[in-house]
């Protein structure tokens, strides 16, 4: 409850966390708000599916309120005048405004419980947010929507926020790095998915390092860091120690 | 999206740039071209010719069901590959049932350009950007560009919009040189570019018009110009596919001994993870190309065989060295700074 984590992917593609997360989230009965950004809805849909859960259905009984990103950017500029009452989450596109408040104010209407709502507590996870910064949203705007969110969703409504970043050793987009570096020193938990330093292996996909921020809450804890390696199939990732993959078994 | 970078002096990619649009052709997909280097009917006058042989014409039926009941399902882009990647063989020797083979030292007759429908885009002679679009905030070629796939991709129904049209077709899109400097985007020319994110912008959008409707996109861009790094990563998650073409002209690489048979690498940096959460990364990373007098070709990276007692250390380590860099895996699974060869 009111956890942050922060899902991190370096010289790979960490999207399967993402899915992994919806899918579990979803399960487990909460209320999700999803920010997806960088693919459609029948990706997700799909990939879903495979794991079990129907995003569709969730979508219909109120349990997932999705915002798809490329559909609501097309929509601000190719469709007719935006009402008074529905500005568009992604109005900072436009230039009118240089920070991300309307999408945020999505986030809270979103997960702010209604009447009659039965779901456990709300989680909002965002699909990426390297993406905000593409569009030409300055760090310190996706970080002050980061914090918004934070306070919003895990301090008033005791839920979990997860976002997606992507990062890269010796990266030369600074702003990138501004954004990841600060996000990491507020999470709760970080989920790093690496592509192996020896470079590409058929059998081993990456590496996932798990670093529960224990120092974050206490003061005299240290960091937990637990290192796995994982293989990902069509429905399913498998992880294992290192070195222990099933194929050298 | 397909995502090309072009090689130094952008013949190569070029060609590659005109098999997609053959492709389309001979495959009966409408296109669409976009440039501000050359005007479009003069790109689609060069298209290669394809190869014809008895079944073509069965091929052709059968390969035109199988695209669109495929884009049906899904309506997302699929790259496509002509020649095919070979898993096994070293060249290309059985008649695949996908793709078509063309013969670049003809032209495409003028009766088969003629049999599908063309829009073309020439920047030059577009009309000055509609007002009401102001609030973009982008480079103003761009946002032309992105005004009028919009209103061809409405207008032809490529969006499902349109439910009287019975037969649904694939619009095949390709765009020249985009980022350089006649599209009115200085990123090729300056590290600290006046405005960073017109092109991510337009990448952007151009993902979201391709992800509602059944068109697919080859895009080619001077990447080894454009000096700030930062857009080339964000560039790269922004599209599904990104091949990068190296040729050998002009470098060391060319008189090395080692590289005799090729003119030039293939890199891929990322292939789509699309619908899945698997990707279909084929088992060798190592791709060089070559042109020969009818073909283009690429596969998988021959050394030769070591038969000179004259080959120095120093060849060696310089093509292991390069080695290295060429099998170190595409972006959507890893890539490494390799100590060991997998």
């Amino acid at each position: 409850q009111g956890k942050f984590t922060l899902l991190r992917d370096t010289r790979t593609d960490g999207s399967f966390l993402v899915h992994h997360f919806l899918s579990f989230y979803l399960r487990a009965g909460c209320k999700v708000c999803f920010v997806a950004l960088l693919q459609s809805f029948s990706h997700y849909n799909i990939v879903a599916q495979k794991l079990g859960v129907s995003l569709a259905a969730a979508k219909e009984r109120g349990q997932l309120v999705f915002l798809e990103g490329l559909k609501s950017c097309l929509d601000l500029l190719f469709g007719e005048e935006e009402q008074p009452g529905q500005p568009s989450p992604l109005q900072f596109l436009s230039g009118s405004t240089s920070d991300l408040r309307a999408l945020f104010d999505f986030v809270r209407v979103s997960l702010t419980p209604a009447d009659g709502d039965s779901w456990k507590s709300p989680v909002l996870l965002v699909d990426d947010l390297s993406v905000l910064l593409s569009l030409g949203a300055a760090p310190v705007a996706v970080l002050d929507f980061i914090h918004y969110c934070r306070v919003s969703v895990c301090c008033q409504l005791k839920g979990n926020v997860v976002v997606l970043v992507h990062s890269n050793e010796d990266s030369e987009d600074e702003e990138n790095e501004l954004v990841v570096n600060s996000l990491c020193h507020h999470s709760d938990l970080i989920l790093w998915a690496e592509g192996l330093a020896t470079g590409f292996c058929k059998d081993v996909h990456g590496q996932i390092k798990i670093i529960k921020r224990l120092s974050l809450r206490q003061a005299a804890e240290q960091d937990l860091v637990q290192i796995y390696q994982y293989k990902i199939q069509d429905r399913n990732v498998t992880f294992f120690a290192r070195g222990l993959s099933a194929a050298v078994l | 999206l397909v995502f090309t970078e072009e090689d130094k002096y952008g013949l190569y990619s070029n060609l590659l740039f005109k098999y997609f649009l053959a492709e389309g052709i001979v495959c009966g997909h409408d296109l669409f071209v976009a440039s501000a280097k050359e005007h479009p009917d003069n790109i689609l006058k060069e298209l290669p010719a394809p190869l014809l042989d008895d079944t073509y014409g069965k091929e052709l039926g059968d390969e035109a069901a199988a695209v669109k009941s495929e884009d049906f399902q899904d309506s997302m882009k699929i790259a496509w590959r002509y020649q095919n990647l070979p898993k096994v063989e070293a060249s290309p020797t059985t008649h695949t049932k996908f793709g078509h083979y063309y013969d670049i030292s003809k032209k495409m007759p003028p009766e088969l350009c003629q049999s599908v429908k063309r829009h073309s885009f020439y920047l030059h002679e577009e009309s000055s950007f509609e007002p009401k679009t102001k609030t973009w905030n982008m480079n103003s070629g761009y946002a032309r560009l992105l005004q009028s796939i919009q209103r061809i991709i409405s207008q032809e129904g490529f969006d499902g919009s349109d439910p009287q049209k019975k037969q649904r077709n694939v619009l095949r899109i390709g765009i020249q040189s985009l980022g350089s400097v006649l599209w009115g985007d200085d990123v090729c020319c300056s590290d600290t570019p006046e405005d960073t994110h017109s092109l991510t912008k337009f990448l952007y959008v151009l993902r979201g018009l391709l992800r509602k409707s059944l068109a697919a996109c080859i895009i080619t861009v001077p990447a080894h110009l454009i000096q700030n790094k930062a857009i080339m990563e964000r560039v790269t998650n922004l599209s599904d596919m990104v091949v990068g073409l190296e040729s050998f002209i002009g470098s060391e690489r060319e008189t090395n001994p080692l590289y005799k048979d090729y003119h030039g690498l293939v890199h891929v940096h990322q292939i789509p993870r699309l619908n899945s959460l698997i990707c279909d990364v084929s088992d060798t990373k190592d791709l060089a190309f070559r042109l020969k007098r009818k073909l283009f070709t690429i596969e998988r990276l021959h050394l030769p065989p070591d038969l000179s007692d004259t080959v120095s250390r120093a060849s060696k380590q310089d093509l292991a060295g390069s080695a290295k860099l060429l099998s170190s895996g595409c972006g959507a699974m890893a890539i490494g700074k390799k100590h060991l060869d997998f």
